[in-house]
């Protein structure tokens, strides 16, 4: 579906991001798909009731998503508070082997999002595709880092005593973050896995303009054997929904990649009540989200651990 | 050394063997003459039971699980599951139970399988004291126990004299087993003399008039004990005072049998009598449903504790949705098709 | 009762899942072939002594083929971003979880080792060696070895048949993710998981070239390691092969990482978890019938308490099941080959001999294939061969010691320095003996124990390198 077609046809059966090719010529309905939140491993719709208009790049009508509440907030932060044990107490490598499945799951799933992510950010179908295809590398990534971060973050401190010490770093908890809010699945990825990898839980609030690439990787999370609770998706407004997530005395760090410098200001206000770990968004415009990763997203929401123990006989 | 090859004999003879209580009628306590130093003081026993050989639980879990791979089919299978029910306390402890749920699960016992008479008889029935009465009617000369919860099961947490009435009520109404709850708040308080002294006063509770005594299980609730050491501890404890055998739990908490606990628990009771020539049984209860789960205890018994101990009088299961799946596991080997819960009684 | 056993009835895994050819060629350049001068070798099985099938037996001619190709493949292999050599490993484990079944039931008719541990233990761990290592293909600059660490090129690889196929993804991961190319050796009586090894490689379409497998026997992989084109040599093997190893690369530029016998202390305290020390001294010493070069060989025990614990151990070692590898209750199953039984016996009968007191448990052994009943030796002193010389078999030489220092002592006084193993419950005695014990791998209150994120590989004449976790891409990279 190219990206003029897809424009033009907005609004009729099937020819929404990801619709069946060919559905112009077609004299088969096709069958819409409802978005929904994705909150605690179940697919709810906003407790408010509400939703808005989530449009493509040139204004025709997309999808209804749900416009999430602080109510549905605070949900996602008991579902997401909810998952931090087992999550955090799996193993790195059954985590590792997860994220993987989610790269896999993905993969199978491409042409929906080179769909969704050329209608809502403008782009070709090649562009799309290249960024799809690279959101799924970084699932691999990402994956491929479970079980090695600690062995590059963590190590042993050779204490002046007859001391055993060794640093190892943990998950923070729960994690609030406000999704990138131009490059909708690059940059949600790239600001998603290395939250989840190091066992934190998330709560996630996807681009409000651009929310249909991160409601349907809710459903690919949902088959990739990823716990219940661990993310947990939003849709909405990130002013409606980062005050109440910042502000919030059980949630532990807050990445606010999708919002503005204003807003950014106030919520990392907000955060300092319970001394969030925050990171602040980058300054003046959003960064290329194609570069390469690095520790940096993961390493702000590790605590670092230090054990000592006596060594004698 | 175990031979794989080797076929089992036919199990007919589980369901003619009547289970029996094998103490009941002694006088209780025999290893206390062994023990007197040890239980002489509240230090002293401290002192022994913190000073037996700690527990690793990562290497603890990780045998009974290695144990839970051993896979037992056919013939040995066969011989396993007529075991498995020959061993059950099949159990009702609810608040809304009455006569007539006790009357149909005592029918149950005795003939578990109506379709197949070849199915053995089961242990006993497990009830509420109140109950105890009724079980003993509808059970009598059937060889089926009527085993009774005492000491305020589950919680255990009223007045020793309360406690020792309930035991004697039991009692009185034709308990063959008692199953009374330890003092988990003294235990893990510390107070472990008041813990034995306590198993011991209701083991003299369950004596009858004609002198003889209703076999005794003591129930730590391992869930609430927490830890390994503690479970350990605890085994040793009841064995000190007398009991007949050691129970996991009250099926009420949300940690109850676990083949690690029991493993270490088959480990204590095997210890005890190499130290005192007194053996002991063990009785998990509590989350065990399928064949398979009590196939895997079976194994555990087999490996660790050894063959004297596969026998109702030294092993039992605390179960009730455990007996139909057993049975359907029974019907799949004698017909070869799977069976289904409308082919099995509900009681 | 009337019953007083609960036997087990056979439970054999279905072999019917392992289609076996009845003959297997090299793999160079991504094709099966014949030997150049059409020699081939029977494999048996050794529960049995069952031929298996026919491999090829590798020429000179044959090593240089293989080279040459990995020689080829080396600068196209070497340059694709490490993300996408990640994503050929990926596809490897995944295959490998796949088939690992398939693959268990392979191992276990090749090498005679039992099926609960090719199926619980061999093949998680090397579908995870797999996974680890993908991982690390598009990290190494986050490795700690420097900005952009290069890969060294052709890797020869020299493996041991006691865990054929464990030890090939020990080699082959690393060297793949680091971006090198591999020939790999496997052992002459365990070919064929490697074979099979190379058709997964095939389905997860991996370029020609980059992993060529040449069978054979010693004199095939003395070619190997002697070629001129591998620019790394890795063996995992006896000590005395790898002292001839290091002599042949000597002056030259070939990297060397070598992972050799070892003669591994279990040290009991009288304060350790008895049942748990135990379940370990028995996994260290009979897990792959004592054929382990980690294992657990010299149990050192508290005189306080030896008497206790060999009782219980006898116990327990009385439960071991020895019989057919593919029963899925057996716990020992058969001895490699039949020099490896050679050995042994002949080591055992030393011994007794000087004076040792041997025990087994009343144990029916098989009456064909080469089988060896697990055996303890007791009072056994530091003086007597069966303390000093690697068995690599189900017999365990014990010994006793007063005090910590006695222990540390004790367990050093050996050319080895692979394993050790501490048992108590006082966490700064653990850490204390972690300390002063001069070997690779130190387990406490375990024993045995493999991880693809933890560091393998030994002191002294245990050999050098380390294969596993950050650590093991060093090997495989020019720092």
């Amino acid at each position: 579906m190219s990206e003029s077609k897809s424009a033009k046809s907005g609004g009729t059966a099937g020819s929404r991001a990801g619709g069946t090719e060919g559905a112009a010529t077609s004299a088969r309905i096709g069958v819409l798909k409802t978005y929904k939140l994705f909150v605690g491993g179940k697919f709810p719709r906003s407790e408010s009731g509400r939703v808005y208009e989530v449009t493509d790049s040139k204004g025709n009508w997309l999808a209804n998503p749900p416009l999430a509440s602080r109510k549905d907030a605070r949900d996602a932060v008991v579902a997401a508070r909810k998952a931090v044990g087992g999550w955090s107490g799996a193993t790195a490598y059954n985590r590792g082997q997860i994220l993987y499945r989610i790269a896999e799951m993905l993969e199978g799933r491409r042409e929906q999002f080179i769909g969704e992510v050329a209608a809502g950010e403008g782009l070709s179908r090649a562009k799309a595709a290249g960024r799809v295809d690279a959101a799924v590398d970084r699932w691999v990534w990402y994956a491929g880092w479970a079980d090695k971060i600690a062995q590059v973050a963590g190590g042993a401190n050779p204490v002046a005593g007859p001391f055993f010490n060794l640093s190892s770093p943990e998950p923070t908890g729960v994690v609030a973050v406000l999704a990138p809010r131009r490059c909708s699945f690059l940059g949600l990825v790239s600001v998603l896995a290395p939250v989840i990898v190091t066992g934190n839980t998330a709560v996630l609030v996807p681009s409000e303009e651009r929310p249909l690439p991160a409601l349907s990787l809710s459903e690919v999370l949902a088959t990739s054997d990823l716990p219940g609770g661990v993310v947990n998706v939003l849709s909405g407004r990130a002013s409606e929904l980062g005050t109440p997530l910042a502000a919030h005395q059980d949630v532990n760090a807050i990445d606010l990649a999708g919002a503005g410098p204003e807003l950014a200001r106030d919520l990392e206000i907000a955060a300092a009540d319970n001394l969030k770990r925050v990171v602040r968004p980058a300054p003046d415009r959003e960064p290329d989200w194609r570069g390469d990763p690095g520790t940096a997203r993961m390493l702000p929401f590790l605590e670092t651990k230090t054990v000592w123990h006596p060594v004698g006989s | 050394m175990s031979s794989a090859s080797t076929v089992p004999p036919e199990p007919t003879a589980t369901a003619s063997t009547p289970p029996t209580a094998p103490r009941a009628g002694q006088s209780p306590a025999p290893a206390d003459a062994a023990f007197a130093d040890v239980t002489a003081s509240e230090a002293a026993l401290r002192r022994y039971l913190h000073g037996l050989p700690g527990v690793d639980a990562v290497g603890l879990e990780a045998r009974a699980a290695t144990l839970g791979t051993r896979s037992i089919k056919t013939t040995a299978k066969a011989y396993a599951i007529d075991l498995a029910i020959s061993m059950i306390d099949l159990t009702t402890l609810e608040g809304a139970d009455t006569p007539g749920k006790v009357r149909s699960l005592c029918a149950k016992a005795i003939t578990p399988d109506p379709s197949d008479r070849t199915a053995p008889r089961v242990a006993a029935i497990c009830v509420y004291p109140d109950m105890a009465a009724i079980a003993k009617e509808a059970l009598a000369g059937s060889g089926v126990h009527v085993a009774s919860v005492a000491t305020a099961f589950p919680a255990g947490r009223t007045a020793r004299p309360v406690k020792l009435a309930d035991t004697r009520d039991a009692v009185a109404a034709g308990a063959d087993e008692i199953d009374m709850v330890i003092d988990r708040g003294a235990f893990l308080a510390g107070r472990y003399l008041e813990v034995l002294e306590e198993i011991r006063a209701v083991r003299e509770a369950c004596e009858r008039p004609d002198g003889s005594f209703a076999h005794l299980k003591v129930i730590f609730e391992n869930g609430e004990l927490s830890t390994y050491d503690n479970i350990r501890r605890a085994s040793w404890l009841a064995m000190l005072a007398g009991a007949d055998f050691i129970k996991t739990s009250t099926g009420k908490v949300a940690v109850n049998a676990t083949p690690a606990n029991t493993l270490l628990m088959l480990e204590a009771v095997r210890d005890f009598r190499a130290a005192t020539g007194v053996q002991i049984g063990v009785k998990p209860a509590g989350g065990i449903r399928t064949a398979k789960d009590a196939i895997k205890y079976l194994v555990l018994v087999n490996e660790t504790a050894g063959a004297d101990w596969l026998s109702p009088d030294w092993f039992r299961f605390g179960a009730s949705s455990l007996l139909n799946d057993l049975l359907m596991q029974r019907h799949k080997l004698s017909t070869g098709r799977y069976s289904g819960p409308d082919y099995v009684t509900v009681d | 009762m009337a019953f007083d056993v609960f036997e087990y009835a056979p439970a054999p895994e279905s072999r019917a899942i392992v289609q076996l050819a009845p003959s297997y060629g090299l793999f160079i350049d991504g094709e099966f072939r014949e030997s150049s001068d059409g020699k081939v070798f029977k494999t048996v099985a050794p529960a049995s002594e069952e031929v298996l099938a026919e491999v090829a037996q590798g020429s000179a001619k044959d090593v240089d083929a293989a080279v040459r190709a990995a020689r080829a493949a080396f600068p196209k292999w070497s340059a694709l971003p490490g993300a996408e050599r990640a994503k050929y490993l990926f596809r490897i484990a995944r295959v490998l979880q796949e088939r690992s079944r398939e693959l268990a039931v392979l191992e276990s008719l090749d090498n005679g080792k039992p099926i609960r541990e090719t199926r619980d233990a061999d093949l998680p761990q090397v579908a995870a060696n797999f996974f680890y290592f993908a991982g690390w293909a598009d990290k190494l600059p986050h490795a700690g070895y420097g900005p952009d660490p290069r890969p060294l090129g052709v890797a020869g690889q020299v493996i041991p048949w006691n865990f054929p196929l464990l030890m090939l993804a020990w080699k082959i991961a690393p060297a793949l993710a680091t971006g090198n190319t591999v020939v790999l050796k496997p052992a002459e009586t365990t070919p064929l998981s490697a074979l099979f090894f190379a058709d997964i490689c095939r389905q997860a379409e991996l370029p020609p070239g980059v992993v060529n497998i040449v069978t054979g026997d010693g004199p095939v992989g003395a070619e190997l390691v002697a070629h001129e084109g591998v620019d790394k040599v890795a063996f995992t093997g006896s000590t005395a092969v790898g002292k001839s190893i290091a002599r042949t690369v000597a002056g030259t530029a070939k990297k060397l990482t070598l992972e050799l016998g070892g003669k591994g202390a279990n040290i009991v305290f009288d304060d350790a978890p008895i049942d748990q020390a135990v379940e370990g001294i028995v996994s260290g010493i009979y897990f792959n019938g004592g054929q382990v070069c980690c294992a657990g060989s010299r149990l050192l025990v508290q005189e306080s308490v030896a008497e206790e614990v060999l009782d219980a151990l006898k116990r327990r070692i009385s439960t071991l099941r020895v019989g057919d590898p593919l029963d899925k209750n057996t716990d020992i199953g058969a001895i490699n080959s039949a020099a490896q039984l050679a050995r042994i016996t002949e080591l055992a009968d030393a011994g007794e001999a000087e004076g040792a007191e041997r025990w087994s448990p009343h144990c029916e052994l098989p009456s064909s294939g080469y089988w060896f009943a697990p055996t303890v030796f007791t009072h056994v002193t530091q003086a007597h061969r069966i303390a000093r010389e690697e068995i690599f078999g189900p017999v365990l030489s014990v010994l006793t010691f007063r005090t910590p220092d006695e222990a540390v002592a004790k367990a050093n006084n050996t050319p080895y320095g692979l394993s050790a193993g501490v048992w108590t419950e006082k966490g700064s005695r653990i850490l204390r003996m972690a300390q002063q014990l001069r070997a690779g791998v130190v387990w406490s209150n375990t024993f045995n124990k493999f991880d693809p994120t933890s560091p393998f590989g030994g002191y002294q004449e245990s050999g050098y390198g380390r294969e596993g976790g950050r650590h093991g891409l060093e090997a495989y990279l020019d720092v």
